[in-house]
């Protein structure tokens, strides 16, 4: 539990972090104020130029000198904000050290760097103005509150002449108290400017951090996926490795129990023919469902297998061509197996058709899958109910950034094509 | 007969066990690898090897390498392979290699004990056995060639021929007489210009061809 004091509730929560918001400030102080000679040296040649046109070469120097102190100035911007404000500049991306000249002459001219110059030599000298304003307000709060103090320590002869023990004293300790409590305010503001002047032009600019937000996002939109693949595959391991294989064994020990124990009553007979036809068909299940979540000959073979195994299982001709020469990334490969999958039930479910083809191959860096059936056509993305069928389909190849397209003029045919991107 | 059996599930091991002991084979050996399945077949000599396709260490095809291996130096050792799922590229490799002694089942169809006592004792016998599975992925693959000038009817017959069906067990499965049966053989013979060779080799030839592996 926190107990509030009194003069905490007057004058704390201002006051608890003013001390290091006032160090931050001072310490800004020389920071703010380093460009400005060059400023000077800058405005001087510009003087001189009325009289010696040869002062121009000199011009450019402040400048490029302005441009060479501007990463050590936002070093120490950097220490000044880790140091005493507690908090990290997040850092532009800024092409790495190099001692040739392409690399200086690629430093020079990127647009971070101008930006940081721009607040050094900038908004520097001004914000200096201002740190400079609030230090006076803090020392002339604290002298004139503490009036009395200095008049009491002060021998008699280095008073100002007409300053004594007066109620003139008793304004200027009250003036002082003011500026003592406008000071934490003034000072909060202060560094609210400094540090979002800090932020927009050392940090990274908006474009660069929204390019930054998108490669996180897509980084960990892609480690969801890879998760959750790598999970479906665990489970179809388990599942493989335990309920498969002991479901296996059961139907085989009702097998045999029933063509061995020959002389059975007709009702037991009957009871172990439902059981052993039952244990046939939950291995049937079991393996339907484990196709649905990760086919294991997917994992082991890839694509051809197991689109193969998808087509074999149709009651229509399926015709799968499979063309790549690498695998592409275990994620991409469960995304076009489940297309084509999807696609071939829904053929099966919904077409009419005679007859399917497959075809995948690799374009560059993408993967064409291409599912055509010599159906009814009218097949609906709209009309599909969520997250079931196409537009199912459609989100699962929109999760790794895929285009999906389905072509289905009434009376056919039905052209389902996507194009998965996969890294070369 | 006798046989070992390499798997490496033990569930399934001591399940295929039971049924081919109940089916009265003599299990010389029961091993969990394929260098295990290697040593056994050398010293036992058995007439049939029941092997998993993926075993220690590395699950993937060590099967489908020992059977060709076994199929090569014991000839009078016929293989069947057990399989989770239909690779039919196993399929074909072990047909390309031989067309007599060989099998390639789905480890469910275990379940069908009188089915799979009797693919066991044919393949044993010398003959093929294919789950229908294998014979319908085959299928996939096939592009426009003589086939496509089967009728569906010709086209059932020759998929059960490819299982390893003799005529009177593709007219039980499709419930028609064998003498109908016979006159669908003959129109697949002519239909994929098949030489006129005794009846056996035409089989063969039509099985071949339906699989894509033979082109002549």
């Amino acid at each position: 539990m926190r107990i509030t004091t009194w003069p905490q509730l007057v004058l704390g929560r201002p006051f608890r972090r003013a001390g290091h918001r006032t160090a931050l400030v001072a310490a800004g102080l020389p920071l703010h104020l380093a460009v400005v000679p060059l400023w000077l040296w800058l405005a001087g040649t510009m003087a001189a130029l009325v009289r010696a046109p040869g002062a121009l070469a000199v011009t450019p120097l402040p400048v490029l000198l302005t441009l060479g102190l501007t990463p050590l100035l936002t070093a120490g911007q950097r220490r000044r904000y880790r140091a005493l404000g507690g908090k990290d500049l997040p850092r532009p991306a800024v092409p790495g050290p190099g001692r040739n000249r392409k690399s200086v002459v690629r430093r020079l001219t990127t647009r971070a760097l101008w930006r940081q110059a721009c607040y050094h030599a900038v908004a520097g000298p001004l914000l200096a103005v201002l740190d400079l304003a609030v230090l006076a307000v803090w020392a002339a709060a604290l002298v004139a509150a503490s009036i009395y103090v200095w008049i009491w320590a002060l021998p008699p002869q280095w008073r100002v002449t007409d300053l004594g023990y007066t109620t003139q004293a008793a304004y200027i300790t009250a003036g002082g108290l003011a500026l003592l409590f406008l000071g934490p305010r003034l000072t909060g503001a202060l560094v609210r400017l400094d540090t979002r002047a800090a932020e927009v032009l050392l940090g990274p600019s908006r474009a660069e951090k929204l390019a930054r937000r998108v490669a996180d996002l897509a980084e960990s939109r892609a480690g969801v996926l890879d998760a959750a693949d790598a999970e479906r595959r665990r489970i179809e391991r388990d599942l493989h490795d335990g309920a498969q294989q002991r479901l296996v064994s059961l139907a085989v020990n009702l097998g045999l129990a029933r063509s061995t124990l020959g002389d059975l009553p007709e009702d037991v007979r009957k009871v172990i023919d439902e059981a052993h036809r039952e244990a046939k068909e939950a291995i049937a299940e079991l393996n339907d469902l484990v196709r649905g979540l990760h086919p294991a000959v997917l994992e082991d073979r890839g694509l051809d297998a197991a689109l193969s195994g998808v087509a074999a299982r149709l009651p229509i001709p399926v015709r799968v061509a499979v063309d790549l020469p690498r695998r592409p990334s275990p994620t991409v490969e469960a995304v076009a197996y489940f297309v084509v999958s999807e696609a071939l039930t829904n053929v099966v479910k919904h077409a009419q058709a005679t007859r399917a083809d497959v075809t995948v191959e690799r374009i560059r860096e993408t993967l064409l899958v291409v599912v055509a059936d010599d159906g009814a056509g009218g097949a609906d993305l709209a009309a599909a109910v969520d997250g079931t069928g196409l537009a199912g389909l459609a989100k699962r190849v929109a999760s790794v950034d895929g285009t999906f397209s389905c072509r289905s003029p009434a009376g056919g045919p039905t052209v389902i094509t996507v194009e998965l991107p996969c890294a070369p | 007969m006798r046989a070992v059996i390499a798997e490496d599930s033990l569930l399934l091991r001591i399940g295929v066990v039971k049924v081919l002991e109940a089916a009265g084979f003599e299990m010389c050996a029961q091993v969990a690898d394929a260098e295990g399945l290697l040593a056994a077949v050398e010293e036992h000599r058995p007439d049939i090897a029941v092997i998993d396709v993926r075993m220690p260490p590395g699950f993937t095809d060590e099967g489908v390498r020992a059977a060709l291996v076994i199929r090569r130096q014991y000839p009078g050792t016929a293989v069947l392979l057990l399989s989770q799922y239909v690779e039919e590229r196993y399929a074909a490799d072990l047909l390309a290699a031989n067309t007599s002694g060989v099998g390639y089942l789905l480890k469910q169809r275990v379940a069908d004990v009188e089915e799979f006592t009797e693919a066991v004792r044919r393949v044993a016998a010398g003959g093929t056995a294919l789950d229908p599975q294998v014979v319908a992925q085959l299928l996939v693959r096939r592009h426009s060639d003589p086939l496509d000038r089967l009728t569906p009817r010709e086209r059932e017959v020759l998929e059960l021929m490819a299982g390893g069906r003799s005529n009177s067990g593709v007219a039980a499965e499709l419930v028609v007489s064998e003498s109908a049966v016979a006159k669908h053989i003959n129109s697949i013979f002519t239909k994929l210009d098949l030489p006129k060779a005794d009846a056996d080799h035409r089989r063969v030839l039509a099985v071949l061809r339906f699989l894509g592996i033979a082109t002549a």
